[in-house]
């Protein structure tokens, strides 16, 4: 099972490190990254695999916002299958 | 596999679009809680939406956690209770008020199916039944009602008509104090759909399965936003641009529509794809008329864009969901879209442009303020305009009118929330007394003789 984490916000240093140290504690594991900077603005996308997480996906996406508040970035998580959705066919 | 802009993308229509799944409802089937008594009935009622419904809230939160999509009412249908309160329809009442409690109890928003089907004719019961809806929405809070008086096949009951004139007046009487809210938990229908998961109209039709779960998506913000995008493109590109948005946000609904089935243990219904709009800012179906071209909703034009806006949405939603129901196009409420809010207060929408634009989109007259001096047959004679619209196009068509107790033109009526504030707007004033006290049967037309 997959999630997909979405980081966007100012840049600033070691925005990569405090989410992949979260996700590690988590127990979820990275699989893909993909990450710019355009302007001063970071955005990055994170596949992850969740099936060793020990909380609910919407339990671990609450906690991933309120981290990102903390780094003053905009953090999602969710469930692979929305994208899938709604932009393949 | 997605891409990056594609993650973006949904994203943005969240937090910036207003993109949401506007509705889980579980139908349920009341067919089996028909007891001997009034109060053995309820009980039975009471009991069996509890159970179904149980985790109905819960379950919800849990997508909306998981796909990062808001999830904003959760609510129950149930089978019109004028049926299972056939044999005690004066004590319709008790059951609705256990209807409303079993709301409060599973922390839904609305509970719809406080209803009568007199489309062909009101029986006895259906007549006594009809005459408890004031009190009963006067007395309970999360409970909506909806009454069928004519359809297609049938033609329109015009005594049925007449007398939910007098009912939704009445109703307005008994909650005047605030401003005659029961009505805006009233709406008279031609052709209802019995998989409707929007309120005030849902029911539990008694062709539907025992339990099961309808969607409706919503998303004119989204809408507005991809028009945004292609400002000088002709008509044809607009309307391919609405036909993709439209199904992203169905695909989303049938996700969610899909998983929820799965986990409360009910059959998949449909999904509604209807552009309902809130009176927030930025969720306006009026706005999306108005970035096509119009100065405001309304002015000539506003008819054609809202064909093509309710076409485009219907063509993008059945390509994305696998079944596909309820009203499905774009909702027109007066008092719950901001853009409509404003060109009524600025007086430039009418309610005989409203009523074109019924022709041409799902529902119809849809929360209304008129005022409080409003007759009853002059509200009667807005019904079977209405429905005569429904009748012979084969829509569905609906009223939902809320004459404001003391209110005149111009005051304003505030219900709060989704429901939304609208000014009080002006109707015809010649009377339509004779025609509606004629009553009997408006025929049904020729081209429903399809057999």
């Amino acid at each position: 099972m997959h999630a997909v984490v979405t980081v966007t916000g100012k840049d600033k240093k070691g925005i990569i490190a405090e989410v992949s140290r979260f996700l590690a504690e988590k127990n979820a594991n990275i699989e893909d990254i993909s990450q710019t900077i355009l302007g001063e603005y970071f955005a990055m996308i994170m596949l992850v695999d969740i099936s060793g997480i020990q909380e609910e996906l919407s339990v671990l996406a609450k906690e991933c916002a309120e981290m990102g508040k903390q780094i003053g970035m905009s953090v999602h998580v969710q469930h692979e299958d929305i994208f899938n959705a709604m932009h393949n066919i | 596999m997605f891409n990056k802009f594609d993650v973006l993308e949904t994203i943005n229509m969240v937090e910036k679009e207003h993109l949401d799944i506007r509705t889980i409802t579980m139908g349920i089937s009341l067919l089996s809680c028909i007891r001997a008594t009034a109060k053995e009935t309820a009980d039975a009622v009471y009991d069996i939406v509890c159970k179904k419904a149980e985790n109905i809230v819960k379950t919800a939160a849990d997508l909306s956690g998981e796909y990062g999509i808001p999830i904003v009412n959760k609510r129950v249908s149930v089978t019109p209770v004028s049926l299972i309160t056939a044999g005690f329809p004066e004590e319709a009442p008790l059951i609705g008020r256990a209807l409303d409690r079993a709301a409060h109890t599973l922390g839904i928003d609305f509970l719809g199916g406080y209803s009568a089907l007199v489309h062909k004719g009101t029986a006895d019961y259906e007549e006594k039944f009809l005459r408890t809806i004031p009190e009963t929405l006067a007395t309970t809070e999360r409970l909506c009602s909806s009454v069928n008086v004519g359809s297609s096949k049938s033609g329109i009951n015009m005594d049925a008509v007449r007398q939910m004139g007098e009912i939704i007046k009445e109703t307005a009487r008994l909650t005047e104090k605030n401003d005659g809210l029961g009505c805006a938990k009233l709406v008279v229908f031609c052709n209802a759909v019995e998989d409707n998961p929007f309120m005030a109209g849902a029911f539990h039709g008694v062709g539907e399965a025992d339990t099961v779960i309808n969607v409706g998506v919503s998303g004119p913000g989204v809408v507005e936003h991809a028009l945004k995008s292609i400002p000088d493109a002709d008509l044809t590109e607009v309307a391919e641009t609405i036909k993709r948005t439209a199904f992203k946000i169905t695909r989303a609904g049938q996700l969610i529509a899909k998983e929820a089935s799965q986990r409360l243990g009910a059959r998949f219904g449909i999904v509604d794809l209807s552009l309902a709009p809130t009176p927030a800012r930025g969720d306006s179906v009026a706005a999306i008329l108005e970035e096509v071209g119009l100065e405001s909703v309304g002015t000539h034009g506003t008819t054609a864009i809202l064909a093509m806006l309710n076409d485009a949405v219907k063509k993008g939603g059945v390509m994305a969901s696998s079944r596909v129901g309820g009203l499905s196009g774009a909702f027109i409420p007066v008092s719950e879209d901001i853009g409509m809010i404003e060109a009524a207060e600025a007086g430039k929408i009418t309610l005989d442009k409203l009523e074109a634009m019924t022709c041409v989109c799902s529902v119809g007259l849809d929360m209304i303020a008129i005022s409080g001096s409003t007759s009853a047959s002059t509200i009667s004679a807005m019904i079977a305009d209405e429905a005569a619209i429904g009748m012979v196009n084969n829509k569905t068509t609906a009223v939902r009118v809320i004459p404001a107790p003391g209110k005149k033109v111009g005051e304003w009526v505030n219900f709060g929330g989704l429901l939304g504030r609208a000014p009080v707007m002006p109707v015809h004033e010649s009377s339509a007394e004779k025609f509606i006290s004629r009553g009997g049967l408006i025929p049904a037309p020729i081209h429903s003789f399809k057999n």
